[in-house]
């Protein structure tokens, strides 16, 4: 079953384009990954999802239903869950109310029903040590983490991720990739966009490759790595 | 494989808060029979001490919470205290029961006020609540009835009639005026008691901590499912309700209005705000102290005239550049003492060590 549908999406910031006719599509438990090179208009891509921002052309829709017009708490509580490229957090509340927000709003239930899931989902993130100090004094890292924690509170049945492996140790990056399969494996369809390439490949089914707001192609993760095109734009940078 | 099944619980309260709470209403309760233990001078100080600190906390959640930097918050005050005096004297309305009505007036004029001031974003709403708190005093201003521009007084039957005055003039051998400033006095401490538990109250709701994450960042808070715009327009209209019931009051003690004094941006913002920067910003504790501060230089600097404003100015401005979390928060910080505490900490089976208690999970593998 598809879950999200994108139908024709374009959006300029003046004269620069960076969403230019996007059609692509997610079905129900997939795990879509996103590349393309810096200032591609991947972030872009996920604020118009989550509607930060307001496409100029095309629709979304989302179970079926259009949400192009509706807001981005409105597409939260329908199940879109998301992470910020730039960490976002709630500075002066704690580690743990910044799960509260997401739980206790995102799925619209109660501060205490809530509780004791944030804190399994702090566990599972590697937050817990960090429970109750500010969000403030984490490090760039720790952020990082609260971004994919809060998103995971607010019980996302679509999660996008935008680059949350870049800076990690390779260890770090393994465990990572672990709690990402793992949510995948709870049935969460998610779309991740990421530089480092073998923790992307190890997770998703399918590649989208962005550039200049242009979706270049779409495939299996291999059929992309090995595409001329692809290769000559994006991998040609890498190496 | 972990044998001990771990409950994680959600704690606000602190032992020093506990305590506080029972000091609290031990002082409210003394504070009470102030009329009858001092002076009428006091007790018109006190008043004085009681309606500022509401205007505080409300300017507090305005600005603390909802990141509605307000400068006009003197269009309720002013407006509460014309619609209260509109009521008694062209409808013969109880002095009392229209001070309690005055906040819905102030909440109707917050209707169109917030209508357009919340199209406008960071400083421009300040200055349209400004301008639109001026158009208000122009608009009463023309109100003939109540004295134009020139204002009014209070009649003396409505006072003498007052509910309550009677019954102290009989019982204790008061006269009206100081009758009248007593059934002030109490109003003003009832207000200030239940404006302050009100407030603690919704911040220590979900509200309350979608208020907080609004204020710490928008966008993410509405990516996460929070209402933004709700919260800020109840946050709005509740501030102008209890501001409107407080300028009402301050009236009603005074006795006589007019459109300059009832609409002063100095006396109802810029005090105010002064207030709730020195004795620090998103605290319900930081308008009490700031409260104090703010009284006792006041007692002390106000034969300087002028200069007064300028010291009040510099110190506001040094706090802000030293001490941004306020005296409040410097000493807060210092010592970890949280009075009305909204933090809500993360317990493992009942205790608050938890980095020990909890195997490291997720990626420190
Ligand atoms: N709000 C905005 N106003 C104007 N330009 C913007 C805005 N947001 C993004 N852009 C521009 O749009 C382009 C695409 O940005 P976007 O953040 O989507 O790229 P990206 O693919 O995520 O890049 P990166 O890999 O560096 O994160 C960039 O040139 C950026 O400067
Ligand atoms: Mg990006």
């Amino acid at each position: 079953m598809t879950l999200l549908q994108l139908d024709g999406i374009s959006k300029s910031f003046g004269a620069l384009t960076v969403a230019d006719d996007i059609t692509f599509s997610v079905s129900e438990g997939e795990a879509l990954g996103i590349i393309g090179p810096n200032g591609a208009g991947k972030s872009t891509l996920f604020n118009l999802i989550t509607g930060t921002i307001g496409a100029d052309k095309g629709s979304i829709r989302f179970l079926g239903e259009d949400v192009t017009r509706v807001s981005p708490m409105q597409r939260c509580l329908s199940g879109i869950g998301r992470t910020f490229q730039i960490p976002q957090p709630f500075e002066k509340l704690t580690v743990f109310e910044n799960l509260l927000v997401a739980g206790a709003f995102g799925q619209q239930r109660g501060e205490r029903e809530v509780a004791s899931e944030c804190a399994e989902i702090l566990v599972e993130t590697g937050l817990i040590a960090e429970a109750n100090k500010p969000a403030g004094s984490l490090s760039l890292l720790q952020r990082k983490r609260l971004e994919l924690a809060r998103a995971l509170a607010t019980k996302p049945k679509l999660l996008l991720l935008d680059e949350i492996a870049g800076g990690l140790t390779e260890g770090e990056c393994a465990v990572l990739v672990e709690t990402i399969r793992a949510v995948h494996r709870r049935g969460v369809t998610v779309i991740w966009i990421e530089h480092v390439l073998h923790a992307l490949n190890s997770v998703v089914d399918h590649l989208l490759v962005l550039h200049f707001g242009r979706v270049l192609g779409l495939g299996a993760p291999q059929d992309m790595m090995n595409s001329q095109e692809v290769r000559e734009i994006y991998l040609g940078m890498e190496v | 494989m972990s044998s001990t099944a771990q409950t994680w619980t959600t704690k606000t309260g602190t032992r020093a808060s506990g305590l506080f709470g029972v000091a609290a209403i031990l002082v409210v309760i003394v504070a009470a029979g102030a009329p009858f233990l001092v002076s009428r001078d006091i007790v018109q100080d006190l008043f004085f001490i009681l309606t500022m600190l509401v205007l505080a906390q409300n300017w507090n959640l305005l600005a603390g919470y909802a990141g509605l930097l307000s400068i006009g918050q003197q269009a309720f005050v002013g407006f509460g205290a014309y619609s209260m005096f509109g009521m008694v004297i062209l409808l013969g309305v109880d002095p009392l029961l229209a001070t309690l009505l005055a906040g819905f007036f102030a909440m109707l004029l917050a209707i169109p006020a917030g209508f357009f001031s919340f199209r406008l974003q960071g400083a421009y709403f300040g200055v349209g609540t400004w301008v639109i708190a001026e158009a208000v005093r122009l608009v009463v201003a023309q109100w003939k009835a109540l004295g134009g521009g020139t204002g009014t007084s209070l009649p003396g039957e409505a006072r003498k009639a007052m509910f309550g005055v009677e019954f102290l003039k009989d019982t204790f051998d008061m006269k009206t005026s100081q009758a009248s400033d007593a059934i002030a006095y109490w109003f003003a401490l009832v207000l200030a008691a239940a404006t302050v538990l009100l407030f603690y109250r919704i911040l220590r709701t979900r509200q309350g901590l979608g208020l907080a994450a609004v204020r710490d960042n928008e966008t993410a808070a509405r990516a996460l499912g929070v209402n933004a715009q709700r919260m800020k327009v109840f946050v709005y209209l509740t501030t102008a309700f209890v501001t409107g019931i407080t300028g009402a009051l301050i009236y009603l003690q005074k006795a006589r209005i007019s459109p300059d004094a009832a609409f002063s941006v100095t006396d109802w913002t810029a005090y105010v705000l002064f207030i709730v920067v020195i004795g620090g910003i998103g605290t319900i504790e930081g308008p009490i102290v700031g409260m104090i501060v703010f009284f006792v230089l006041q007692k002390t600097l106000s034969d300087f005239g002028s200069v007064y404003l300028l010291i009040l100015g510099f110190i506001g401005i040094a706090t802000m550049i030293f001490a941004p979390a306020g005296l409040w928060g410097l000493f807060s910080a210092r010592t970890g003492i949280q009075l009305f505490p909204i933090r809500r900490r993360l317990v493992l089976n009942g205790s608050d060590h938890i980095a020990q208690n909890t195997r490291e999970g997720g990626f420190n593998g």
